[in-house]
């Protein structure tokens, strides 16, 4: 290996994630404390109210449970790997997971169709946004193909990425499996944290407010001035 | 007892002329903004008809208000377990298309179209795109009936009329309107606020008044279709959602809202009531029959000393009461029972009440002789043009008894009045209409002054809000001393 591939791949696994890891957190807290009006889904439900189900609904469904399977994986991937020791149970993890990824792509492709599209939403359409999808778009087609073409992610995730994002969040990164990757893969990583990075300057902060609180409160919410210590609802 | 104070509202729909100036009133001051032109915070609609968004009443199709089932109350569009999956995609939210594209006009063309053999036109421009647009529906596209084939036709309060009573209401020489003007009701039992997931719109627990943080507003659109009188807006630009603010900051002035300012028929009333916030959730499960009565009774007495002395504990300022005790809503309400709740059937318990209108009788022809008399003084009441049962579907949530009431004592208003002023009617035909009525002449008289020769001052009680108090008490108002300005503010600016 060259020295320029050993530098690159030092600058983009182990210097370009704590980038972006600060800039995820600096950005969305000061964007949460400063620019609090900001933090909105921006939903374009309203201008067109068709297409929008079948490609918010599916992309949000794809999407969710593509990332739940990757944080298992990096949160047990002991667990992971003992579940897939029976071939069947790693076939079906695996076979799901390419369904919910594949969702995600034609999801996504309609998303952006739907932005092409309908004139009314093309002008809520921000610089950002197109940004975002086309990473989007790599991140989630080199998933695919990572599924597709370097079989049984599921365990070979938990076997190497699961080490390389512990031994990052250690702060003695350890980049000697990655290096070892294809290089769909390593696209695939480098997108992520590019994403992550791009995160706070994007319409993707909504993920950050959902409102879970929701599920716990009274459903009327009263607000006083004038006596704040008998405020109920 | 749990004494709270609320800023209400009564629009004599008698009265109205559907001029839509309070309409004009409301969109120069609050949605001339970008995102915003398609709201109308206030709208007048002719009735029957579509309405904007178009058949609004109709809950089959945007799922608005409350359901009592199994006892309880449920929102009709969305809960706890449901907004888990509703949360991406609103089910029974409308479109824009449901409202209308807002448009403006080309106006260049006028004056830089070549020379021609036709008049240089200003073609209509859309508002959201900039591009050219085929109008083909605004927000009052039935006004005075226009349309009324598309429009009228379809209002979903004719459901359970028969097709003669349908085609009556159609027929030319025969065919009847009114106006039916619209604000957000400032709830007692919002279901907007029930519905928001980020907890961003709230009730002013002072006055009662609705409203949405804009701060906290995330987009999740469940509101709208909450809202069963769909006066809840989302800004497509700011991705925010917005509503009526009761011209909040007027009413913090001493001002009445704009809407109610510039009313040229004088047509609208504004003032304190005080209700039980205890009895709030049982009010709303009364059954339909039941509920306007229910609904009456939680209102309270002002003069009342149990009442008073609770207000007094629960800190409401003295200078309140004594709106309260003056509220022409009060008496439309309370005291004569002329103004009724819009769809209470919808449960939302709402604080903006309507007189319901007197319209012209149907004429019965004995040979060549056109007749609009019978023995009975109140026949006109159930003969007229709009059809009682219409009439019960938007103020009597299907029942027509409290309707009627209304119309009866109206109509006893006006001949009491007419004895005394044009002396064609005996004092004792009067008399008997009164007392059929269930009013006196002392009450006549009052609902005659009230209704006809009523001032600013009359119309509109507003007590004083004391915000600069209360905002002391929750701020130092030496904190922003010696900065620019009055601390931070921050734009509406739309988030990338």
């Amino acid at each position: 290996m060259t020295s320029l591939a050993n530098y690159l791949d030092t600058v983009l696994f182990s210097v370009f994630p704590y980038v972006a890891m600060v800039l995820f957190l600096v950005g969305t807290i000061h964007r949460y404390r400063n620019e609090t009006f900001t933090y909105s889904s921006l939903s374009s439900q309203l201008l067109e109210n068709k297409q929008h189900f079948w490609a918010v609904v599916p992309f949000h469904y794809g999407i969710i449970t593509v990332l739940t399977g990757h944080a298992v994986a990096f949160l047990v991937p002991r667990q992971l790997l003992l579940f897939n020791s029976r071939p069947l149970r790693l076939y079906i993890l695996e076979v799901s997971a390419l369904i919910f990824g594949v969702t995600t792509l034609v999801a996504l492709f309609a998303l952006i169709a739907r932005r092409f599209t309908d004139p009314r939403v093309r002008v809520v359409t921000s610089k950002a946004d197109w940004i975002l999808y086309a990473m989007l778009v790599t991140l989630v087609f080199s998933g695919v193909y990572v599924a597709v073409f370097y079989r049984w992610g599921s365990a070979w995730f938990a076997a190497s990425a699961s080490p390389y994002l512990w031994s990052l969040l250690k702060l003695s990164p350890n980049i000697a499996i990655i290096s070892a990757m294809p290089l769909a893969v390593k696209l695939h990583i480098v997108n992520a944290w590019l994403v992550i990075a791009f995160f706070p300057f994007t319409r993707l902060v909504h993920i950050l407010v959902v409102p879970n609180q929701y599920l716990f409160r009274k459903r009327q919410v009263v607000r006083w001035y004038r006596r704040p210590q008998l405020s109920r609802s | 007892m749990d004494v709270r104070s609320q800023i209400s509202m009564v629009f004599h729909l008698d009265k109205c002329i559907g001029c839509h100036t309070c309409s004009i009133a409301c969109k120069n001051i609050w949605t001339d903004r970008k995102g915003t032109e398609y709201m109308w915070w206030n709208n007048v609609e002719t009735k029957p008809g579509t309405g904007y968004p178009t058949k609004w009443e109709d809950q089959s199709k945007y799922k608005g208000g409350w359901e009592l089932k199994d006892g309880a109350l449920r929102l009709r569009s969305t809960s706890k377990s449901k907004i888990v999956f509703n949360i991406f995609h609103s089910p029974s939210m409308p479109s824009m298309d449901d409202y209308y594209e807002p448009w403006t006009y080309d106006y260049g063309e006028l004056f830089n179209a070549p020379e021609g053999g036709d008049q240089p036109t200003a073609k209509p421009i859309s508002m959201v795109t900039g591009k050219y647009l085929e109008i083909e529906a605004g927000p009052n596209w039935d006004d005075d009936l226009g349309g009324s084939r598309i429009y009228a036709a379809n209002d979903p309060n004719l459901e359970g009329m028969n097709e003669e009573q349908k085609a009556q209401l159609s027929a030319v020489e025969r065919l009847v309107m009114f106006y039916f003007p619209r604000i957000c009701n400032h709830c007692l039992n919002p279901s907007c606020v029930a519905a928001c997931p980020s907890g961003s719109l709230y009730k002013r627990g002072e006055d009662g008044i609705v409203l949405n943080d804009q701060k906290r507003c995330r987009a999740w659109r469940a509101c709208i279709a909450a809202c069963p009188y769909k006066k809840m807006f989302y800004n497509w630009q700011t991705g925010k959602s917005e509503k009526c603010i009761l011209c909040y900051p007027r009413l913090e002035t001493g001002q009445a809202p704009a809407c109610f300012h510039s009313c040229v028929g004088r047509i609208r009333y504004l003032g304190v009531l005080l209700y039980d916030a205890e009895r709030i959730e049982e009010v709303a499960k009364r059954p339909d029959e039941e509920l306007i009565e229910a609904h009456r009774s939680i209102v309270l007495d002002p003069f009342d000393p149990a009442v008073l002395s609770q207000a007094a504990a629960n800190g409401i300022h003295d200078s309140v009461i004594e709106a309260a005790q003056k509220s022409p809503v009060y008496k439309f309400v309370k005291q004569w029972k002329l103004a009724l709740p819009p769809h209470i059937e919808f449960r939302t318990l709402p604080m903006l009440f309507y007189v319901p209108p007197m319209s012209p009788v149907m004429a019965q022809k004995h040979g060549d002789v056109i007749s609009h008399t019978s023995d009975d003084l109140f026949h006109d009441i159930d003969q007229a043009r709009i059809p009682m049962q219409y009439l019960a579907k938007l103020f009597g949530a299907g029942h027509e008894a409290k309707v009627r009431y209304a119309l009866r004592k109206q109509k006893a208003v006006r001949i009491y009045r007419r004895w005394l002023t044009v002396g064609d009617i005996d004092e004792a035909t009067a008399d008997r209409m009164l007392r059929e009525a269930d009013t006196t002449r002392d009450e006549a008289e009052a609902i005659y002054r009230l209704t006809s020769l009523c001032p600013f001052e009359d119309r509109f009680v507003i007590p004083p809000m004391y915000r600069e108090e209360a905002i002391e008490m929750m701020q130092d108002p030496l904190e922003a001393k010696q900065t620019t300005g009055f601390g931070f503010m921050e734009g509406p600016a739309r988030g990338l």
